[in-house]
């Protein structure tokens, strides 16, 4: 049997998390088949046979899925499914919004957040905000599973060359469509593939004052995220928060400032390899998870951390 | 139009959970349980269609145990008018609970259902989509704005990159992120005429529901421990320990 992988892709590029998930594929089973479904997205698939062990690429060309509608593309998903033992997705908002209506399509209680491959039917995966790694072991005869990219490796982008195939059906469910996006535009990296992560908290008071570590950021060139209390106070976009219910990141450095450190927020964080906190509260919670603490006021630290390391 | 929001008992989101000490499941001995953070938003945002005028009639529906009824009061005080208990002392997987929100809903014909996005034990983010699945239905996940139109439901979306809007044909399914609405406080006379309102109880057999546990939890343990930190007393001595010691900046 094969498994399916569900291309992350924007039309014109495969997005990062999609290698990730090809190397969980490839613990499962040596034939790893990647969908591409979107509108004029053969560039796209184009990059996916180069994908390094990557057997085969199927390209689903039609308009129905432009924008990734999940009626739609879970209607092709299911059409293909009975010929794997395996379906899988990156656990990104495409993949968390679409993976469950295949599992539920093809009768599979899906595994979601799989951090571990123990074995064909046994993974590992977080529960409880990431205080508990659960092992789990599925009977189901198509296990349906969204992948954790920071738990694994990327595959190389390059020296493949897998077969092209199209699917031609186009199932357009006609009950949603694509009504507008407003886009985050940055020259930074992505947060979740990020070297260097540097996120803000209540203590940066203002979204004004972000540019502290927008500065020190692109010095670094690092990514910039933020605590869930941050985005809820209005200071940045919903896009930049990392925790528990916002995106997971695992950098070489994590930097937290003005970060309290919820478990909430550990749990989006905590498996950075180097984590820095720099926060005037010397009890706030994030000084037991950070390698190296700073107590300090964070409207003097930053730009001498930003002078020093410039 | 008639609402439908099933919402879920869980452990309330400021308790921390441990392993048990034979690592077969996790300890809930004695821990405070809560209704699900997502869910009140979901529970508010019916409210405020109501309080707009768009909305007519809000079920809750709860599949759990005896003590979930306190959940289904709790979201009766916020503004609910009728609640139903799926009484079940398993602990369902979400495509089991999709099937008994399918059966659900065909007896109750709702044009709107809100649930939250995840829940905060299992993390799994799966039961509103599985729902939506099985009973054919659009979906609008991780919703931060519902828009009721003539033509059906726009749900703006917090999603990786920013934010999106779909349309959707009703009746339709929306789930809830953290910032579609900060739920209100329920106030005590809303919460002695919560008391009063009408609660069904059902049974898993009256769906005619199969819940065969799909998926079998064969271990917890703790997650990696980091290792206890330094405080460094300077931002000079930071920058030299990232340099030097921990090599992650040149």
């Amino acid at each position: 049997m094969s498994v399916l992988v569900i291309a992350e892709h924007d039309n014109a590029s495969i997005k990062g998390a999609t290698l990730n998930t090809v190397t969980a594929a490839q613990k499962l089973d040596s034939d790893v088949v990647v969908l591409v479904a979107g509108t004029a997205c053969g560039a796209a698939a184009e990059q996916a046979q180069k994908i390094s062990g990557v057997s085969k690429v199927i390209l689903a060309d039609a308009q129905c899925y432009e924008h990734q509608l999940a009626e739609n593309v879970a209607a092709l998903v299911t059409e293909l499914a009975s010929g794997y033992s395996h379906i899988l997705a990156p656990a990104t908002t495409t993949g968390k919004n679409l993976l469950p209506r295949v599992g539920a399509l093809v009768d599979s209680q899906m595994i979601s957040d799989v951090i571990g491959v123990e074995s064909a039917d046994t993974f590992t995966r977080p529960i409880y905000a990431g205080n508990v790694i659960a092992k789990v072991q599925s009977s189901d005869a198509i296990k349906v599973m969204t992948v954790r990219a920071t738990a694994f490796d990327p595959a190389s982008a390059e020296g493949g060359s897998a077969a092209l195939e199209t699917a031609d059906a186009a199932h357009d469910q006609g009950i949603s469509s694509f009504a507008g996006e407003e886009l985050a535009e940055s020259d930074r990296p992505e947060l979740t593939s990020a070297r260097i992560v540097i996120s803000g908290g209540r203590g940066m008071q203002n979204g004004e004052n972000f540019n502290l570590l927008y500065s020190l950021a692109d010095k670094l060139g690092a990514a910039v995220g933020a605590s869930r209390a941050a985005v809820d106070a209005g200071f940045v976009p919903n896009d930049m928060q990392v925790g528990q219910t916002g995106k997971i990141v695992a950098p070489e450095l994590y930097i937290a400032v003005g970060i309290s450190g919820a478990i909430q927020h550990l749990a989006g964080m905590k498996d950075s390899k180097v984590i820095v906190a720099i926060n005037k509260d010397e009890e706030a919670p994030i000084f037991q998870v950070a390698d190296y603490g700073l107590v300090a006021d964070l409207f003097e630290a930053v730009p001498e951390l930003d002078k020093l390391l410039g | 139009m008639k609402i439908l929001v099933p919402i879920k008992r869980v452990v309330d989101y400021n308790v921390k959970v441990r392993p048990k000490g034979d690592g077969s499941d996790v300890d809930l001995a004695n821990v405070k349980m809560s209704m699900n953070p997502f869910c009140e938003i979901a529970v508010e945002e019916a409210v405020r269609l109501k309080e707009a005028g768009k909305a007519t009639e809000i079920v809750v529906v709860s599949i759990g145990p005896a003590k979930a009824q306190e959940q289904i009061r709790a979201a009766m005080a916020i503004g609910a008018d009728r609640g139903i208990l799926v009484q079940t002392d398993e602990n369902l997987e979400p495509l089991a609970i999709a099937k008994c929100l399918k059966a659900i809903y065909e007896k109750e014909s709702p044009e709107l259902v809100i649930l939250g996005k995840q829940s905060i034990d299992g993390d799994n983010n799966q039961t509103g989509q599985m729902f939506a699945a099985l009973a054919g239905l659009p979906q609008g996940t991780f919703a931060s704005k519902v828009e009721v139109t003539d033509a059906g439901v726009n749900v703006t979306r917090e999603i990786d990159g920013g934010l999106q809007t779909v349309a959707l044909k009703l009746p339709a399914v929306v789930t809830t992120d953290l910032r579609l609405n900060e739920p209100r406080y329920a106030s005590l006379p809303n919460i002695m005429k919560a008391k009063k309102k009408p609660m069904d109880t059902m049974s898993l057999e009256d769906l005619g529901v199969d819940a065969t546990p799909r998926v079998k939890l064969l271990s917890v343990a703790p997650p990696p421990e980091r290792k206890g930190g330094i405080k460094v007393a300077s931002v000079e001595e930071l920058v030299e320990k990232l340099k030097n010691e921990a090599k992650v900046v040149s």
